[in-house]
């Protein structure tokens, strides 16, 4: 089955556990298992600190699994992938480097030259919108342009799987549904796979293919759903429409059930 | 007409008080400020005038400054006080140099190994502990009365500083830039580069502005204890003959050293972090 299904990516029987400061074992995941096809977008939903952000870290490379197996294109991980491009929650572009220097980054460390890195980085930099602005240094940015820095950041490095953490959860409204919608473009194009980590239902059934609720910790997969609403979609007007109320009420009721369990301290 | 006339300049005019208002406060806070010198130093005068404090054991203001004319017009006991004052800062630049650069490079390489920390950080502590002062008495026996021993003094004094801070802003570094620049295919040289230094800069330029000063107490206590020439032996040999002003006078000397030292090293630091956010103006 699975040499016929080809998987961007694969966690099989997954276990990461850590010591606390007190020496106790803490797990984070037991059991789990999830797998993303190619060019699929798969968001992630579930309780605060349930995991979310451990299972990118081992799809990235940024950690090992006590127990199980993490694949990517159906290889083991082994370290940092070049195929990977990550979203972080917080700002972590470059304070010290300009749009332009931010963009670039990411070509020149695997050895672009300089000058075809600053050509791609520059129409990174038109496609983000922020044309004009290749001068400037992120705290003279907004928040929402800071986001769009870090998509070009990651998006220039042409990645076969986009992992992505909260990525608009700082933002206010307006701004994230701005990005939200642009997200869904820059991927139309790029057709990588995605991986979407939110705590935000809503966002995770606008933007994904399928949608993961995860249990409270140890996490696991609680439930699949497939969302089958048609693409492009159009994320300001879809939040209105009838299919996509009943497929949040379906997942909400699901994921309240771990929330509550989450707050009960189990 | 009153009416559409009336409102438009108004802010301009509350403008124009606000920087009004600014430069009134900076023109006081100046005013003060030159109140507080003449305060002590005219109570100074005027306490060796009425006699209520002893000019032999505590110095003249205008004996000082009679003293500092004497010196740049005849030059002092121990030669031309230009001489002196190069020697000085001769030694304490070469030894925050040296220790600087020592302390940036040891503090990078402990900070980005955790095994060559977990290993060094002990002794590093130790050592921290040792009132460095006194290794000077081994300097000049080890190295002689030239300049070379002075160097040697101002290097330890420095070293220590500039490395704990290194070490500690290389620590400090940020984990999701460090994750990010991973991610986007930094090597580990790429990485030390593009992101620890940068972020350690801040951390190291503040201890440079601290261990400027610390260079300068290693020349001095160096020339203090056994010397040709440097402000040090100026003191020392003022001290000698309970030359009261003289030394004064040379602790002025110094402190002008040390204030042109601490403004190159804000401008150095200024242009060096230029992507920082501006502060603003109230501060």
């Amino acid at each position: 089955m699975d040499a016929i299904t080809p998987t961007a990516v694969a966690l099989k029987n997954v276990a990461r556990r850590f010591v606390t400061p007190a020496g106790e074992i803490l797990s984070a995941l037991e059991n789990f298992d999830l797998s993303i096809a190619p060019g699929e977008f798969f968001a992630i939903v579930g309780p605060t600190g349930c995991g979310k952000s451990t299972t990118l870290g081992l799809i990235a490379g940024l950690a090992k699994p006590q127990a199980g197996e993490v694949t990517l294109f159906d290889a083991p991980v082994d370290g940092v992938d070049r195929r990977v491009g990550f979203v972080f929650q917080q700002d972590a572009v470059f304070p010290w480097r300009n749009v332009l220097g931010n963009v670039m980054a990411g070509p020149l460390f695997r050895g672009v030259p300089k000058a075809r890195a600053e050509e791609m980085a520059r129409d990174w930099i038109n496609r983000v919108g922020l044309k004009g602005f290749e001068d400037h240094h992120p705290h003279q940015l907004s928040g929402g342009m800071r986001k769009r820095v870090a998509l070009a950041q990651t998006f220039i490095n042409n990645p076969q799987v986009l992992l992505m953490d909260e990525p608009f959860s700082s933002l206010d409204v307006q701004t994230r549904e701005l990005m939200q919608e642009e997200l869904l473009q820059l991927w139309a194009q790029a057709k990588s796979a995605v991986l979407f980590v939110t705590h935000d239902l809503d966002e995770a059934i606008l933007l994904a293919d399928r949608v993961a609720v995860l249990t409270t910790r140890p996490a696991r997969v609680k439930s699949v759903h497939t969302i089958d609403l048609p693409r492009p979609r159009d994320v300001a007007k879809l939040r209105y429409d009838e299919r996509f109320i009943a497929i949040a009420r379906n997942i909400s009721d699901d994921l309240r059930e771990e929330v509550l369990r989450a707050r009960a301290g189990h | 007409m009153a009416e559409t006339i009336l409102p438009t300049p108004a802010p301009a005019v509350r403008m124009e008080t606000m920087v009004e208002r600014l430069r009134r406060r900076a023109r006081l806070v100046l005013a003060l400020r030159l109140a507080v010198l003449v305060f002590l130093v005219g109570g100074w005068e005027l306490g060796v005038r009425v006699g209520l404090i002893d000019p032999f054991f505590f110095g003249q203001p205008s004996g000082i400054v009679e003293k500092l004319i004497d010196w740049f017009q005849n030059g002092t006991s121990i030669g031309p006080l230009w001489k002196q004052i190069w020697v000085t800062i001769y030694e304490a630049g070469a030894g925050f140099l040296i220790g600087a650069v020592m302390g940036i490079l040891c503090g990078i390489a402990l900070g980005r190994n955790q095994l060559l920390s977990d290993v060094f950080s002990i002794y590093i502590k130790v050592a921290n502990s040792i009132p460095r002062v006194v290794l000077g008495s081994i300097f000049i026996v080890a190295l002689g009365l030239g300049a070379a021993s002075k160097i040697a003094l101002a290097v330890v004094m420095v070293f220590f500083v500039v490395f704990a801070n290194a070490f500690q802003g290389v620590r400090e570094a940020d984990k999701n830039l460090i994750a990010n620049a991973r991610i986007l295919g930094a090597s580990d040289w790429q990485m030390t580069r593009a992101v620890v230094i940068p972020s350690a800069l801040s951390w190291i330029l503040a201890s440079l502005h601290v261990s400027f000063g610390f260079a300068l107490v290693g020349a001095i206590v160096g020339e203090f204890l056994g010397a040709r020439e440097g402000m040090g032996l100026l003191i020392a040999t003022a001290q000698g003959s309970f030359d009261s002003n003289g030394v004064f006078a040379a602790m002025i000397v110094i402190a002008v050293v040390a204030l042109i030292a601490e403004w190159l090293l804000t401008m150095i630091e200024d242009r060096l972090l230029t992507w920082r956010p501006e502060t603003t103006i109230n501060e």
